[in-house]
């Protein structure tokens, strides 16, 4: 497609069926930079980095299962999946939002800093680790079902939320859950033991604040990822905090 | 009960005759060791003997001595051990500390012999003759295309972005945060006068310091402080901070106390919360891990070199084979005496191999696996001298980068409390009235004229060897020879005696 008429369309459909992900990348790169409102990915199976580090206000759908680190460093696109996804979906993302309509893998949301990743059914392990908030920017997670261990770990900021929904045994989240935290909030919905907590995390009352966030959220969440939250009340959270924001500063003597 | 049992280690003398009271010591002493009531005291078991006193004294009437005080001897029970034990039994915790190791383990470079030319093979005056410093880092092609194209000679092969270096010493990555603003200034603007780069550290780009984008590598580590899609294209290369040779292993804390509005701002994060970086990158857990980060970092920059830094640990060589392997294009080795910022004493002190064993295990390796071409070797955390540079050169290193030896320029005295904030040179500290101390200009002419003089001393020792460029020596064992080491240690180093 000539460069002339790319400034022209408005939304842009490629067919990636069997496309290497360098070459599908760089031209989903150059779209975006002409001013492309929205783009179409049709045929994904597995390509990796899609809207990696893109700063464009763009919106990028993705038609087939798109492979690991989905949106990593990203800073400002809305990726809409209408399938499953892999790992790293959100990798040190700065701002910018990101649909999974079906369940994801490990390690999403590593070291966010900003932006939203919804996600409707399960996340694996390692979920939201050492996401951090800085000034206006609050990074959130949600997603719909079950999370494995180490969810929230080392959590410095931002707000992560799980709603338990779906098929599944035992707790709906594994162990080490808020290990090392010391900021930002978990919002579980489902049984919690205190074996699974980290030390430094402890279960606070809901406010009224966590109550009318939680109503908005889920709202923007289920017309998202077209979900019917029918039975899911911001009451039957529990508040997950650190006590300390310094859980380290008594390691050490001089 | 005595309150500290652990006495002074220096004892701080001021001569009362020549002191004029001008109250400079005072307003120096970064660790508050001062005071006046009609004349100057000093508590000395606040000294550190980081001199600023002794500098600034215009009178010389101060002078610090180690505290005499005999202890009774014991080859096993040395004081130290003694001191670190009443410190912990006092408040529980463990010992912190600043800089590289200073046990005094066996020091390889010290052992080490450089070779030149008699009589055959003539040496060079490389004051009279061209002598080629120039390193380019990044991937090399396996082989190279040329074609022939209308009498002129073309490149037909893609060759991986490289970066350019005039001399092939480089500053090594000191995070802002665990050192000032104004350290950072010196480092940018002395990596731009003397054509090389300077290593942002872990804690981001300060914005002032993006117009010097070509002479910057910015890090990546496990916090991702500072880390956004902009900050990564702010440099000629992005390195992957794994690991640290003064603490591999471990992460890092840095205490609240440092995040003031500047470093809060430049590692986004909020003001006063300890900065805490996990020990691993969660999200490189195995080689193929890593390769997704090393994919993820080009595709995010346009394919600019990645940079995978690690400390020198006991397998060193398979963890740097499969690192090239993974697709990185310089691999950073740190060595045990790598400085810190802050790190447990029995971390710094007694984990990692020395950084010259490392260099020669992983060049050979990569050597023998034939892939050697497909990455750089930086050689840190131990580098002291122009001989120092040579030898990690003959040892099979690309360039060298230097830590401790630049913040030793710009005035550091080595007196390792960098981890309390206090440092009276201005240096690792956030205090603003200590920050304002290092006067960024005076700190890159000092950085700019000692790697000058290492630059004139490398090309000299070029000269002496007969070669004409650095790149006649990398990884050219045969020019070295080991005096006093062991068998063992000979033939790691693929070093023969002096002698043979």
């Amino acid at each position: 497609m000539a460069k002339s008429a790319q400034k022209k369309a408005r939304s842009v459909t490629l067919d990636a069926t069997g496309q290497y992900y360098r070459e599908m990348n760089t031209e989903v790169r150059e779209l975006a930079r002409a001013g492309c409102d929205e783009i179409v990915l049709d045929g994904i199976n597995g390509q990796r980095y899609i809207a990696d580090g893109l700063v464009d206000k763009v919106r990028i759908v993705i038609n087939g299962v798109p492979g690991n680190d989905l949106g990593a460093f990203m800073d400002g696109p809305t990726v809409i999946v209408n399938d499953n996804a892999q790992d790293g979906v959100g990798n040190t993302m700065n701002s910018g939002k990101i649909v999974i309509r079906g369940h994801a893998g490990d390690v999403i949301g590593y070291g966010m800093r900003g932006g939203k990743v919804f996600v409707k059914g399960n996340v694996g392990y390692r979920v939201g680790i050492h996401m951090k908030s800085y000034r206006d920017q609050v990074p959130i997670v949600v997603a719909g079902g079950r999370a494995g261990d180490f969810f929230g770990e080392y959590m410095a900021g931002g707000l992560l939320v799980l709603l338990g929904l779906g098929e599944g045994e035992g707790a709906v989240a594994g162990n080490y859950l808020g290990t090392g935290m010391h900021g930002g909030t978990i919002y579980v919905r489902g049984e919690i033991t205190d074996h699974q907590l980290g030390s430094e995390v402890r279960e606070f009352p809901l406010c009224d604040d966590d109550i009318k966030m939680l109503a908005d959220l889920l709202a923007e969440f289920a017309a998202d990822v077209e979900i019917d939250l029918a039975g899911v009340e911001p009451d039957q959270f529990k508040k997950l905090q650190p006590f300390s924001h310094r859980p380290y500063g008594n390691l050490y003597c001089y | 009960m005595p309150g500290n049992m652990v006495t002074s280690e220096f004892l701080v003398n001021v001569d009362h005759e020549r002191c004029r009271r001008c109250k400079r010591c005072i307003l120096n002493c970064g660790f508050g060791v001062f005071d006046f009531q009609n004349m100057t005291t000093a508590d000395s078991s606040k000294c550190v003997a980081c001199h600023r006193c002794v500098v600034f004294c215009p009178e010389e009437a101060i002078t610090i001595t180690r505290n005499p005080l005999a202890f009774r001897e014991h080859s096993s029970w040395d004081v130290d051990k003694r001191k670190a034990i009443w410190k912990q039994a006092q408040s529980p915790g463990m010992i912190l500390t600043g800089m590289g190791n200073d046990l005094p383990w066996l020091n390889v470079f010290d052992h080490l012999l450089i070779d030149a030319c008699q009589v055959t093979n003539p040496s060079i005056d490389p004051l009279r003759e061209p002598m080629e410093l120039r390193t380019y880092l990044g991937r090399k092609p396996d082989s190279l295309k040329v074609e022939r194209d209308d009498g002129k000679f073309k490149l037909d092969s893609k060759v991986a972005n490289n970066i350019k270096l005039d001399i092939p010493i480089m500053f090594s990555g000191m995070s802002y945060g665990s050192v000032s603003l104004n350290t950072h200034r010196a480092l940018a603007i002395a990596a731009e006068e003397l054509g090389t780069v300077m290593n942002t550290g872990e804690g981001g780009l300060h914005k002032e310091l993006y117009p010097y984008r070509d002479h910057i590598i910015v890090q990546c580590a496990s916090g991702r402080f500072g880390v956004h899609s902009e900050y990564l294209n702010a440099g000629v290369a992005v390195e992957i901070k794994v690991g640290q040779g003064a603490k591999p292993g471990i992460g890092g804390h840095l205490p609240g106390e440092k995040i003031g509005r500047e470093v809060s701002s430049t590692r986004m994060i909020p003001q006063g919360t300890d900065a805490l970086s996990p020990a691993p990158h969660h999200d490189i857990y195995s080689i193929e891990d890593l390769r997704q980060l090393i994919y993820a970092l080009k595709e995010a920059t346009g394919y600019k070199p990645v940079s995978v830094k690690i400390a020198t640990v006991h397998n060193v060589a398979a963890i740097a084979s499969g690192i090239a392997r993974a697709g990185a294009d310089i691999i950073y080795l740190d060595g045990f005496r790598g400085g810190t910022g802050a790190a447990p004493a029995v971390i710094r002190d007694h984990v990692g191999i020395p950084l010259e064993i490392a260099l020669a295990v992983v060049d050979k390796q990569l050597r023998s696996e034939g892939i050697r071409n497909w990455v750089s070797i930086i050689a840190a955390g131990g580098i002291r001298s122009s001989a120092d540079v040579v030898k990690a050169i003959a040892l099979g290193a690309d360039a060298v980068g230097i830590g401790t030896a630049a913040l030793i320029a710009m005035g550091c005295r080595l007196c390792q409390k960098c981890y309390t904030g206090n440092c009276s040179w201005g240096i690792a500290t956030q205090r603003p009235e200590l920050t304002g101390r290092l006067d960024p200009d005076w700190g890159a002419e000092r950085l700019i004229n000692l790697v000058n003089s290492w630059s004139l001393e490398v090309k000299e020792v070029l000269g002496a060897l007969g070669v004409n460029a650095v790149e006649s020596l990398r990884g050219n064992r045969e020019r070295l020879r080991a005096l006093g080491l062991d068998e063992s240690t000979m033939d790691i180093l693929d070093v023969k005696p002096a002698g043979r």
